[in-house]
């Protein structure tokens, strides 16, 4: 029963959050959908799972999406949507007509009362060991990306002309530090 | 058991939906993220059917940092385009011109 109402809560997060025209509140709706979600695996048994979840889905995303709005401020959602609304409505509810019929037809039953093959640290490091070799990869690929698309900063005209500035600045303020350190030190040996 | 597969193919219509109808890049990018989690526990949830959770749970973890990796290039880009365009709206990004 719990797992219906967080189901049922999940969803309607979900649809605030496509709904809300603030995109901060649309990310704490995000949030509210992860929270759940994560509540739902830990009731459903999949404890390592609602675990990270919870930490990466409701934590670590909301935290970038709540900074990228705030670099780019609140920007007004157009009205007019890119295909028509008629069209944006039906191909999900194809989707879900379809889905309802394939679960209707499949049967399916839970198996949560017999025991799990393995546990998830068996399957993750024994079975799938080259999936995290490749899950491993696609963090490395997301961390490039994300260094490669945010790297313009660095070639503003501003920053690099003081770089330039710094850099043809002769004598340079260094020796300057070096020179006065080398006059305390003998102020400091001389009384001796 | 079924109303989880239910949820999961309702959440996967509602970010199918915001993926048709929004504008916004990052509202894009929350729409991506609702079918994402949709596919999550319909993942997990199929794992339980046959018995074979762990293999279930190892996917949705799979699932969870692909879904993370395209959050950030999702958001990054939408950072690159409000500084480059001024906007968030995919209409300007494809007026571009190569």
């Amino acid at each position: 029963m719990e797992s219906l109402v967080l189901l049922l809560v999940a969803l309607i997060c979900a649809i605030q959050a496509v709904r809300s025209a603030q995109l901060l509140i649309a990310a704490l709706w995000l949030a509210g959908v992860s929270a759940c979600i994560a509540l739902f695996l830990y009731a459903l048994g999949a404890h390592a799972i609602a675990v990270i979840e919870l930490s990466v889905g409701a934590g670590l995303v909301t935290i970038l999406m709540v900074f990228a709005i705030t670099m780019v401020g609140e920007d007004s959602e157009p009205h007019q949507p890119v295909v028509p609304r008629w069209m944006a409505i039906a191909l999900p509810a194809a989707v879900l007509i379809l889905a309802a019929g394939l679960l209707l037809n499949a049967g399916i039953s839970s198996s949560a009362d017999a025991a799990p093959d393995e546990s998830l640290s068996a399957v993750l490091w024994q079975l799938r060991g080259a999936d995290v070799a490749a899950q491993l990869a696609l963090i490395f690929a997301g961390v490039l990306g994300l260094l490669a698309l945010l790297a313009d900063d660095r070639e503003e005209p501003g920053a690099s002309s003081l770089w330039v500035e710094a850099e043809s600045d002769e004598p340079s303020a260094q020796f300057r530090v070096a020179e006065k350190s080398e006059v305390d030190l003998e102020e400091v040996g001389s009384p001796q | 058991m079924i109303w989880g597969l239910v949820a999961a193919f309702a959440l996967l219509a509602v970010g199918l939906y915001g993926l048709l109808a929004l504008r916004n890049l990052i509202k894009l990018t929350i729409a991506l993220q609702l079918m994402m989690k949709g596919g999550l526990i319909a993942v997990v949830l199929a794992g339980d059917a046959v018995g074979q959770r762990g293999l279930g749970e190892s996917l949705g973890v799979t699932l969870i940092i692909a879904d993370t990796v395209a959050a950030v290039i999702g958001l990054a880009l939408a950072v690159l385009v409000r500084r480059r365009l001024g906007s968030l709206d995919i209409e300007v990004v494809s007026k571009l011109r190569g």
